[in-house]
């Protein structure tokens, strides 16, 4: 009897390993199983942040279109977009990663420094015709990882009907902006809304002006990123934009424009289909003011990139790259653009595009000249952008001059 | 609290019922086999609180220690390599510019919320002793912001407080306290006061709970023995309420500190630990390092740093409650 239980025990012990490793191989091919031995390739996972209407089921269609293209079933998860980094770094370490990875571009790089992700170059993905910010953002020590459909940025909203009541033309400059804010700021309404909360929201909200004045993440302290400081100041001293903007998001300042209390924003195009269910407030969109004439507006790209994570099965990765490529096919990237009114990601689209969707045309603009957030400062971008928001909330509180600002937040 | 939950829960696990019938049987086994027997069953009663505790408690301690001596960072979570720094993330914790302001910014928050909850608590306990129409409904309301998540209350907070068109501002204007609007959240010297306002609004009904049930422990004939010796009102909270309620009142101390310290979502929620930095607390710091900035190493120090002084505050309160048993 002793003997029995003894060969019952190595027998158990023998098989563990293979219970376990065959554990991880499922797991490694995003828990789905789904006939993947032998480089047949029936179904993929797909993990995402697109978690609310419409934005889901839009998404959706192409996924769905792209799947029957390749042959494959999907199994997709969706997440809220702050949960997604904590979910991505939770199945890297129990090595459940999903065939397809969705990711906020500024993300991507640091997730590819993780080594989680796996370049498009060993997949043979076309990436040529791309906008140069948005591959920058998706570049990792020289190794692209992954592509975006269709990307965002920001630019100046203004209510049509309160502008042209008060005789005011949508400012370019911004002494031009001033002078208008100033000028509509009138019993409850504001000249102008935007967003300086203590987030990225607030540095992303920022860029726009530090880099159009050729401001840099690079160099905080120059004179060009003190003089976009400067100008949040004067709104604010002048009373032209509420001291509540230090705890607006970008969602409070629309909530602010459609109220009626604020006559300009900067904001996205994702808020267009909120503005849309409001008929009465009536807009337009201008590119965000320069300092000087001449000045290129240069803002910051937004938008979601497509990758390939580390998962261990060959033929799941190489078919996950032949997603991520359709997902970013011309015709998919002109139908995701003009559904959720972003701007396709391939240069040669832009005409084509502005010309079915004429409203987007200075979002088209703003995003061919867009840069990247992490373009510069890779990893090192969250460091600036905290350094950022913080000289921000300073400099707005009184707490700091426009050129003291950095140094003191940088200390922090 | 959670550890005398667990162990008094775990017994109804089913054990008592099989076990009952067998020890009211006739001694028919040898005396040996049912001591041993007896201190198996005694394991048994502490093993599932013991995996318990392991589990849920010694594993995060354990992993948050090592973790904040390491280099814990997001290619930790894909390559499992996590490098030994010894107390590196410590020095950058203590060398922050933050860390002076988190540290100030904790102490005042957790004295000004408890000092906030526990005398409106008190006033509201006592008042609720007393008899008369709706006052269980009333207590019942009490309740309600305890059931309100906290981030749907912190939420309309935000919206209350808000400087321009919030309910507050244009409710003091009205009634002409204030002329010019007051910047709850917007103002780097007002932002923590209005924090601690709304978290003394959520804490008041755990106060208000467990002062409410000491006092109803207290003999209704003291207060008629005081009464004939001419203590009543003040007097009679002075000499008799107050003496006989210290036990509950170093409990709910404590407790309350514990809870407070250690607050995340309220102040995420209305602030963010803006506006300039003025609303950072040690739990907004490891958050923000762990969570926004992913130096999980130095959001580990951050929390651990917290956790020594809740303990300090859980061995007083350990102690506290001792006494009172004895008592």
């Amino acid at each position: 009897m002793k003997k029995t239980r003894l060969t019952t025990v190595l027998a158990m012990a023998a098989v563990a390993p293979f219970a376990l490793t065959a554990c991880a191989g499922g797991g490694g091919g995003g828990g789905t199983g789904g006939g993947s031995e032998g480089g047949d390739v029936s179904s993929l996972s797909i993990l995402d942040y697109y978690n609310n209407e419409p934005d889901k089921s839009l998404v959706q269609e192409t996924l769905d279109a792209c799947a029957t293209e390749l042959g494959v079933t999907l199994e997709r998860e969706t997440v809220p977009g702050k949960d997604l980094i904590q979910k991505v770094l939770q199945r890297s370490s129990s090595k459940t990663l999903p065939d397809v990875l969705m990711l906020d571009n500024p993300d991507v790089q640091e997730i590819a420094a993780t080594g989680g992700l796996s370049p498009l170059s060993e997949y043979d993905v076309d990436t040529s015709g791309f906008s140069e910010g948005i591959l920058e953002a998706a570049t990792y020590e020289g190794e692209v990882y992954g592509l975006a459909p269709a990307v965002n940025t920001l630019a100046l909203f203004y209510n049509t009907e309160v502008l042209a009541a008060a005789g005011i033309e949508p400012p370019e400059t911004w002494e031009e902006l001033k002078t208008a804010a100033a000028a509509l700021t009138t019993g409850e309404q504001y000249g102008l809304a935007l967003s300086a909360i203590a987030t990225y929201e607030g540095s992303w909200q920022f860029l726009p002006f530090m880099w159009t004045n050729g401001g840099d993440e690079t160099e905080l302290d120059s004179p060009e990123v003190a003089e976009g400081l400067q100008l949040y100041k004067d709104l604010l001293d002048e009373g032209s934009m509420s001291s509540s903007v230090i705890n607006w998001s970008q969602g409070d300042a629309k909530d602010q424009f459609v109220a009626g209390k604020a006559a300009m924003m900067i904001n996205g195009p994702w808020q267009i289909p909120s503005l849309n269910e409001n008929p009465d407030v009536t807009w337009d969109v201008v590119q965000v003011p320069v300092n000087e004439e001449g000045q290129t507006p240069v803002a910051p790209l937004g938008g979601e990139v497509w990758t390939v994570p580390v998962t261990g099965d060959d033929a799941r990765q190489a078919k996950a790259a032949e997603m991520v490529e359709c997902i970013s096919s011309d015709e998919n990237q002109l139908a995701l653009a003009e559904a959720r009114y972003l701007v396709p990601t391939r240069t040669e689209l832009a005409d084509e595009y502005v010309e079915r969707v004429p409203s987007m045309a200075a979002f088209t603009e703003q995003v061919a000249n867009a840069r990247s957030r992490t373009g510069q400062l890779g990893e090192e971008w969250p460091e600036a952008a905290t350094t950022i928001y913080t000289a921000i909330q300073l400099v707005l509180t009184g707490q700091a001059t426009p050129e003291e600002a950095f140094e003191q937040a940088a200390q922090g | 609290m959670s550890t005398t939950m667990s162990s008094t829960g775990t017994p109804d696990a089913g054990q008592p019922q099989t076990d009952e019938p067998r020890r009211s049987t006739p001694p028919a086994h040898p005396r040996r086999g049912r001591f041993s027997r007896e201190a198996v069953t005694k394991v048994m009663f502490v093993v599932p609180a013991a995996i318990y505790l392991v589990l849920f408690f010694g594993y995060p301690v354990v992993k948050n220690v090592t973790m904040s001596l390491q280099e814990y960072t997001t290619r930790t979570f894909f390559t499992g390599e996590a490098p030994w720094v010894g107390l590196a993330n410590y020095a950058t914790v203590v060398g922050s510019q933050l860390f002076g302001p988190a540290m100030l910014n904790t102490a005042l928050f957790t004295i000004g919320s408890i000092l906030g909850q526990f005398v409106i608590g008190l006033a509201l306990a006592s008042f609720f002793k007393r008899r008369f129409p709706l006052n269980g409904f009333l207590r019942s309301m009490l309740l309600l912001p305890w059931l309100l998540p906290l981030i749907v209350a912190s939420a309309t907070w935000r919206s209350i407080l808000d400087q321009d068109s919030g309910i507050l501002n244009r409710f003091l204007e009205g009634v002409g306290l204030i002329q010019e609007p007051v910047p709850w959240l917007t103002s780097p010297s007002v932002a923590l006061i209005a924090v601690i306002l709304v978290n003394i609004w959520v804490g008041i009904p755990f106060n208000v709970t467990l002062l409410y049930s000491g006092l109803q422990d207290i003999p209704e004939e003291l207060y008629e023995a005081g009464a004939m010796d001419g203590a009543t009102g003040w007097k009679a909270f002075w000499h008799i309420t107050w003496p006989n309620l210290r036990p509950v009142v170093s409990v709910v101390l404590v407790l309350g500190v514990v809870y407070t310290i250690k607050v995340l979502d309220i102040i995420l929620g209305l602030t963010n630990g803006g506006p300039a930095n003025s609303t950072q607390t040690l739990s907004i710091r490891s958050y923000q390092e762990s969570f926004v900035n992913f130096e999980f190493g130095v959001g580990a120090a951050y929390s651990n740093i917290l956790i020594l002084i809740s303990l300090l505050f859980a061995i007083i309160y350990l102690r506290a409650n001792r006494r009172a048993v004895d008592e």
